[in-house]
């Protein structure tokens, strides 16, 4: 593994100079003492699903997870760098935790509804945002268009009041993701959301994912060699803390650019 | 047992579960490995007998408890039970206002000592709850590491101060406070006990309540803060109604707790058989009264039964008590 241990990102600004979702600039991440993430650059650009891709370990959830600040839950994470979303740097001493994650919403590999009925769930981060009380004829609005959104309306309007926990996996996950829908978001990170998943909701929740492209920009984490392939537009593979290799989805799989990466996703290693 | 010969190598060489067939020496160590290996078969080791006497000591304590607690039970019933079927009108005992088992012809209303404890307890949870439940929010949501570690041990160490240390507090301390804070003339009263209460009951509505906001999942947490929650919002909307159950029971136990308290209630109190009107009438409780009275009640006298029926009640309170707070737990883990 020595000849893996100096890559460095060498990624030229993509051709399209559209705005970019993301933009990663020298970050570095320690989990106390321990680096996870070694100067990693990186460019994600709007509209498109981003795929992350690496063996466990590599630092691809932290990369994730440092999006919308959510790492520093843990109290022990240093961070160094920059990591701007749409040109704002979420890292300045000003920039409020809250405002971001409401810019940049999450799904968790194991869909986590709140322990509140389905309505409340998707009118959650809404609420807290929302300074005032908003009428109901507007809550409601909002509920059906996010669920729809998400393709679960059908399947739950005659329950809104219903646990979220007693919902499928499969219906908790699109749930978890309509539910960041109401406070529109611009960026969605996604921790592995079918890991949980079985093959059918699997299939689900990527088409959904695929619907949601365009309106937002995605960055999905993944184990999946299979799932990366057919639901991203652009893959990124990291290694070890730092970012490999950052190229279009086809030509990452047919034409990889650098050993590590064609060994890794013909299974060589990982 | 193992049958790995470097691990016995590492350690001193292993006893045999059974006297070793004649061998001089000390076996090689391979050998003694082969032979426990041997004698792992027969399961009939010492570990065996341990683990079977083990268990059957286990067994009979976890039964005493309940032995303990019918013999307890039998005991105070039989010596309250003739009289308060036979001769108590349970009108005048639950609702009379005389408590005067001493002169003649006796008064036996015991609404002016179930008011005490009612007053008393209420001015202790109401001090109480708000002081356990931001400890254990503190606790629980926000304190970190070694900090958290020593405030969990203070805790448990103010569990752990006697009730008789208490009282003198309300008698000494407490007492000269009141009487010059709030200008009256007596400091023995509600207040007084209700505040010594509170302070002990609090430490176990604190543990009890943390244990209730750490059985919350850290993924609800982590929902929320993604969503955009402050801290504080996630605990509002997030923590606290989830933990509810748990955290009612708490209260309830912190009640089952003031409720039973005797002698620092004794001291704080001024022991007055009279209903209380304000925070600062002097009052009694069910169980001072009993502590008070039944060293002078004649074995076996009415008065001495009376007392044993006051017992009874307290016994159904507590229980009732408990009762329902193992409901509430275990309720919402059924429905979980």
């Amino acid at each position: 593994m020595a000849e893996f241990t100096h890559p460095r990102t060498r990624i030229a600004r993509p051709a399209n100079d559209g705005p970019l979702a993301i933009e990663v600039q020298d970050l570095n991440l320690w989990y106390g003492k321990f680096q996870a993430l070694f100067e990693v650059d990186l460019q994600i650009k709007s509209g498109i699903v981003t795929a992350l891709i690496g063996p466990s370990g590599c630092g691809k959830s932290t990369l994730l997870r440092s999006c919308n600040r959510i790492n520093e839950r843990l109290g022990y994470v240093t961070t160094t760098g920059m990591i701007r979303v749409l040109g704002h740097d979420i890292y300045a001493p000003e920039a409020s935790r809250i405002q971001v994650r409401r810019q940049v919403g999450m799904v968790f590999q194991r869909p986590n509804p709140l322990p509140l009925p389905i309505r409340d769930n998707v009118l959650f981060g809404y609420r807290l945002h929302h300074a005032g009380r908003s009428s109901r004829g507007e809550e409601d609005a909002l509920v059906e268009s996010a669920l729809r959104e998400v393709l679960l309306w059908d399947r739950v309007k005659d329950r809104l009041h219903q646990k979220a926990t007693t919902l499928s996996l499969e219906e908790q996950q699109k749930l978890c993701i309509a539910r960041l829908l109401p406070t529109k978001p611009t960026v969605l990170l996604m921790d592995e959301p079918c890991s949980a998943l079985d093959p059918a909701a699997t299939a689900a929740v990527e088409d959904l994912i695929w619907d949601l492209r365009g309106n937002y920009s995605i960055l999905i984490v993944t184990h999946n060699m299979a799932q990366a392939r057919r639901a991203s537009d652009e893959c990124v593979f990291m290694l070890m803390g730092r970012v490999v290799e950052h190229s279009a989805t086809e030509d990452m799989f047919v034409a990889p650019q650098r050993r590590e990466t064609s060994d890794y996703i013909e299974g060589r290693f990982g | 047992m193992t049958s790995d010969p470097n691990k016995d190598s590492a350690g001193p060489p292993p006893k045999p579960a059974s006297p070793q067939p004649a061998s001089p020496g000390p076996l090689p160590l391979r050998h003694a490995g082969h032979h426990e290996w041997a004698t792992a078969l027969d399961h009939r080791d010492r570990t065996w007998w341990f683990d079977c006497i083990a268990r059957l000591a286990v067994l009979g304590g976890g039964l005493s408890a309940i032995l303990f607690i019918g013999a307890i039970f039998v005991f105070i019933a039989s010596q309250g039970i003739d009289f308060a079927l036979h001769h108590l009108n349970w009108l005048d005992f639950l609702f009379g206002k005389r408590w005067e088992p001493t002169v003649e012809p006796p008064e036996y209303g015991a609404l002016p000592l179930i008011m005490g404890t009612c007053w008393i307890t209420g001015v202790a949870m109401i001090i109480a709850v708000p002081l356990a439940f931001g400890a254990a929010i503190y606790i629980g949501e926000f304190a970190r590491g070694r900090q958290r570690e020593w405030l969990k041990i203070l805790i448990e160490l103010l569990a752990a101060i006697p009730s008789v240390v208490w009282g003198v507090i309300g008698l000494q301390v407490m007492k000269p406070i009141i009487q010059h804070v709030f200008g009256v003339q007596v400091g023995l009263n509600v207040l007084n006990a209700g505040i010594i209460l509170g302070l002990m009951a609090a430490p176990i509505i604190t543990t009890i309540a943390e244990d209730a906001l750490k059985a919350v999942p850290e993924t609800y947490r982590e929902a929320a803060e993604a969503l955009g929650a402050s801290r504080w919002q996630v605990i509002w909307k997030v923590v606290l109604p989830h933990a509810r159950p748990g955290l009612s029971a708490a209260v309830l136990l912190g009640i089952g707790r003031a409720f039973g308290e005797t002698i620092a209630v004794l001291m704080a109190s001024g022991h007055r058989l009279m209903i209380p009107e304000s925070v600062f009438d002097s009052a009694a409780t069910i169980t001072a009264t009993i502590a008070a009275e039944l060293g002078e009640a004649a074995h076996g006298s009415e008065h001495y039964q009376v007392l044993f029926v006051l017992g009874l009640l307290l016994f159904g309170i507590t229980f009732g008590i408990n009762l329902t707070a193992d409901w509430i737990v275990r309720g919402r883990r059924s429905r979980a």
